[in-house]
């Protein structure tokens, strides 16, 4: 019962950090490209100013929930994508460091290094992220003791890239929506126009994706993964058609079809936590990869008490900071 | 070097660089949260502005430590699996109750922190700051429990070759633990204090804002004082613990080849030779070592060699002692840097009356260079803690040569590149963080009147069209 629980749980994080990290990646791929002045450009990147710091954190902690509850599945999981990770992690340093530093000194020169750097990192775990859950649903070369003996280049394929081609574009679209909401004028006006035209590409390939990993032999529960990912479709379409009159509903339909597409991801792996292509008696589970219930029991009460209260005051903060940003707003970053 | 190696390498710069920054982080957000309460409860505007000059130097220190500890987060999963999977049912927990407790309260409040001034009320924003300041903490605490663990574990079962947790309160009263976390604490309110001292030093020789520099000189000096005092006090609490917990790391940071007598002397500085395994030109304190791990007159401390051959019995053949010299020469830094911190921060508080600091530059230019020395204790007492526990990654349960990931899926390759591409990426952070301390203490509190303004081609420079 408790395994099934952190799974969830697990599950419920990714959500969180999808959802709230994408738009923030989105929008640090995107500020160059709204923002035609230096002035407004950091318009954009102070809509996620005082938020992100604590979007990434949901990602913190699903790596710390990982370990807490299935220390075999983040073993695993870390080592097998060791060099990905490593990746990952580079863009991730770039960009915590370029958000912070880019402001400070108003030189040209200066702006265009840690520009270079934000763009990057947060490319980077955009397209990473896609490409590790395609390998997990596809599955990976894991062994009798565990270890994922694949390398690097094991990861690349068409239908992996695909998974990445289809997280850089929800969240490069998502991040559009969402300037579109926090901005006024041009800026506005130039993120509406790119939200417009991401969200059928990635309709697109969010369909093609989504019809491929159906096909593959490791997919379980195709029932309610079906449920999952059609409904996910239909809310992109949804933002597509009414993003122009209500961004607000848009945006929030976009979050609902990122929150679908991964609980589908989720749905199509349970009970398994990682898929074995050697044999499917070395495949991780819920089970085999869990902690001892003892440690799920103490985790849970924990988990229970404190993401209502962290839920409560990030709620607070974006209510705090709900207005759009002028031209005229004061600009820490 | 092997795989192994690489990894213990990896380890060693990426911990070591985090707490570069982590000790400043926790200490200024105190000091900051104190600051705040002053301006709050005295409403001079001037103050605001102190705050703001701190603040920016905070930030920019915090940036890095956010994101040198999210590495920390997976190189556990990533060099150390075996390591994960043997111990992940205990050390798993309380990193994230971590994040869920501490990291986001950090993170949160110091956004509402620095983003706020305008759109929250003073007492909200107060609050915020001290929610960051006990959010440090908070996080400084759960991944010392995780450490101390490591150190020595307890509330823990052996299953199937597995550590598991049995009981989370013995985890949350690990006597190491209440030794570790107030020395960690108070080490960084000092590491802190003296930040604030070297660049308040550099703005009164400079003669920027005297007034509002003294102020936080002042406040600096006496919380100096008091965390050097109290730091102190928790390390020699730390070493008698180690006695009992972790013999042989004391053996080793005293350089103790053989069990000495009833009244064991402490070295106060000998040349250590880890090969010849002896030691040379001893300048020795009689009965000192007796008193610091005994706390009374008598009482032999066991030596090396005897150790060794202790833990051959008990843990099977094997080398079972730790690079002494390492261990040796950095409890010796680590101490020979708290006492003269508490040596500079006494004079400083004795020239509080009057302000008579201000004008004794060659003592402000020594605070300026005395900057060094919280990053050398600092640095010193993880290497003693660390390296002092080998062979073991969890003391007597699991070697480090059984904790490192399977050459399978990690391969010696692998590391060394991450490692190059870590310590590159971290180097150029170093610089810019540094270059921007540099300019931001030069420009003192309006930073903006001198920087440059960006031309209008500049204004537009890669801009592209939609
Ligand atoms: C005594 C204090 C202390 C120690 C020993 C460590 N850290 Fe740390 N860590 C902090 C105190 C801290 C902090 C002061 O709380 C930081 C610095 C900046 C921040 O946001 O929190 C932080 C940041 C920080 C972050 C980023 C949090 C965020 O985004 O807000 C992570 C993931 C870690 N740490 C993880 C670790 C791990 C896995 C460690 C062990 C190897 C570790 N830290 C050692
Ligand atoms: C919390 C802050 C910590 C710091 C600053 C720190 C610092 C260090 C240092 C300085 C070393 C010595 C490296 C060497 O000589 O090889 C080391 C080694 C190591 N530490 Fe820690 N450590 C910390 C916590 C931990 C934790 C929580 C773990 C849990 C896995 C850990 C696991 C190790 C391992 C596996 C090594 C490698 C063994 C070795 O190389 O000696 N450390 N660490
Ligand atoms: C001058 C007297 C000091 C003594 C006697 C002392 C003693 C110790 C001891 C025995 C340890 C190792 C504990 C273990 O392995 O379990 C330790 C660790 C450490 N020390 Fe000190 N220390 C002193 C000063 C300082 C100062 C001034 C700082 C920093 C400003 C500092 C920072 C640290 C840190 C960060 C650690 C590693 C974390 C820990 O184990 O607590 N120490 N100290």
């Amino acid at each position: 019962m408790l395994n099934i629980f952190w799974f969830v749980l697990i599950a419920i994080l990714f959500i969180g950090y999808f959802i709230l990290e994408g738009f923030d990646y989105g929008v640090g791929m995107l500020y160059p490209v709204v923002g035609q002045s230096d002035h407004e450009r950091r318009i954009a990147v102070n809509t996620i100013g005082p938020i992100w710091s604590g979007n990434e954190v949901w990602l913190i902690t699903a790596g710390g929930a990982l370990f807490a509850a299935f220390p075999k599945w983040y073993a695993t999981l870390f080592s097998g994508f060791y060099v990905a990770l490593v990746l990952m992690l580079v863009g991730l340093i770039f960009r915590g460091v370029a958000i912070e530093y880019r402001s400070k000194i108003t030189t040209a020169r200066w702006h265009k290094i840690w520009d270079i750097l934000l763009r990057l990192g947060s490319f980077l775990p955009a397209l990473l992220w896609g490409v590790a859950f395609a390998n997990l649903i596809k599955g990976v070369p894991i062994n009798q003791a565990m270890n994922d003996v694949g390398g690097f280049w094991s990861l690349i394929s068409p239908y992996t890239v695909l998974g990445g081609l289809l997280t850089l574009l929800l969240f490069l679209a998502q991040g559009a929506s969402f300037l579109t909401l926090k901005t006024t004028g041009d800026i506005r006006e130039r993120s509406l126009k790119l939200a417009k035209r991401l969200l059928p590409v990635a309709l697109v390939v969010a369909v093609g994706f989504g019809v491929w990993t159906a096909t593959l032999p490791t997919v379980n529960h195709q029932g309610l993964y079906w449920l999952c990912i059609a409904l996910g479709w239909v809310s992109l379409l949804g933002a597509r058609m009414i993003i122009a009159k209500r961004e607000k509903w848009a945006f929030l339909l976009q979050s609902l079809m990122i929150a679908l597409m991964t609980a589908g991801f989720f749905l199509a792996l349970f009970p398994r936590v990682m898929i074995s292509t050697i044999a499917a008696r070395y495949d991780l589970t819920i089970y085999s990869a869990a902690s001892n219930p003892y440690t799920l029991h103490v985790m849970t009460i924990v988990a229970l008490t404190m993401v209502p209260i962290v839920l409560a005051y990030q709620i607070w903060t974006y209510w705090i900071f709900r207005k759009r940003l002028t031209l005229q707003d004061h600009l820490e970053y | 070097m092997d795989q192994l190696g690489f990894a213990r390498l990896q380890f060693a710069i990426t911990t070591i660089y985090h707490f570069f920054f982590v000790p400043i982080t926790i200490g200024l957000a105190f000091l900051l949260a104190i600051m705040e309460t002053i301006y709050v409860l005295s409403g001079n505007e001037d103050y605001k502005r102190l705050i703001q000059f701190w603040g920016r130097l905070f930030l920019i220190n915090f940036a890095v430590g956010v994101v040198t500890g999210l590495l920390q987060e997976f190189q556990f999963g990533m060099d150390w699996a075996n390591y994960a999977r043997f111990v992940g049912d205990v050390f798993g927990a309380p990193l994230a109750v971590e994040a869920l407790v501490a990291f986001f309260m950090e993170s949160t409040f110091i956004g509402i922190w620095n983003f706020g001034w305008d759109r929250v009320s003073k007492r909200v924003h107060l609050l915020a700051i001290w929610l960051v300041a006990f959010g440090t903490m908070l996080s400084g605490f759960w991944i010392l429990t995780a450490n101390s663990f490591m150190q020595e574990p307890v509330g823990y079962k052996m299953v199937h070759g597995t550590a598991q947790l049995a009981s989370f309160g013995a985890l949350l009263t690990n006597p190491q633990l209440w030794v570790e976390f107030p020395h960690t604490i108070l080490a960084s309110y000092l590491s802190a204090s003296f930040f604030v001292l070297a660049v308040s030093a550099y703005q009164l020789l400079r003669h920027h804002y005297s007034d509002l520099f003294k102020f936080s000189f002042r406040l600096a000096s006496i919380v100096a004082l008091i965390s050097a005092v109290l730091v102190i006090f928790a390390g020699d609490l730390q070493a008698s613990h180690l006695r009992t917990s972790q013999p042989m790391k004391l053996a080793a940071a005293e350089a103790l080849w053989n069990t000495t007598s009833m009244h064991a002397p402490w070295s106060v500085f000998a040349i250590v030779n880890g090969r010849t395994q002896k030691d040379y030109v001893q300048i020795q304190i009689p009965d000192m070592l007796t008193m610091l791990a005994y706390k009374r007159l008598s009482g032999s401390i066991t030596g090396i060699h005897q150790i060794q051959a202790q833990y051959a019995q008990k843990y099977g053949p094997g080398n079972y002692i730790p690079p002494v010299a390492p261990v040796y020469y950095s409890f010796r830094l680590m101490i020979l840097a708290g006492t003269l911190m508490l040596a500079i921060s006494a004079y400083a508080v004795y020239l509080l009356k009057r302000s008579r600091f201000s004008e004794k530059r060659w003592f402000l230019k020594t605070l300026e260079w005395s900057l060094i020395l919280p990053y050398l204790a600092n640095t010193a007492g993880w290497v003693m803690t660390e390296v002092g526990r080998q062979p073991w990654v969890v003391y007597g349960l699991l070697s480090t040569a059984r904790g490192v990931s399977s050459t399978q899926s990690v391969p010696m390759a692998d590391i060394v590149l991450s490692l190059i591409v870590f310590a590159v990426v971290y180097g150029a952070m170093a610089v810019a963080a540094v270059y921007l301390f540099r300019r931001y203490i030069h420009w003192g509190l309006d930073p903006t009147a001198q920087q440059p303004e960006l031309t209008d081609e500049e204004m537009f420079l890669g801009g592209s069209h939609v």
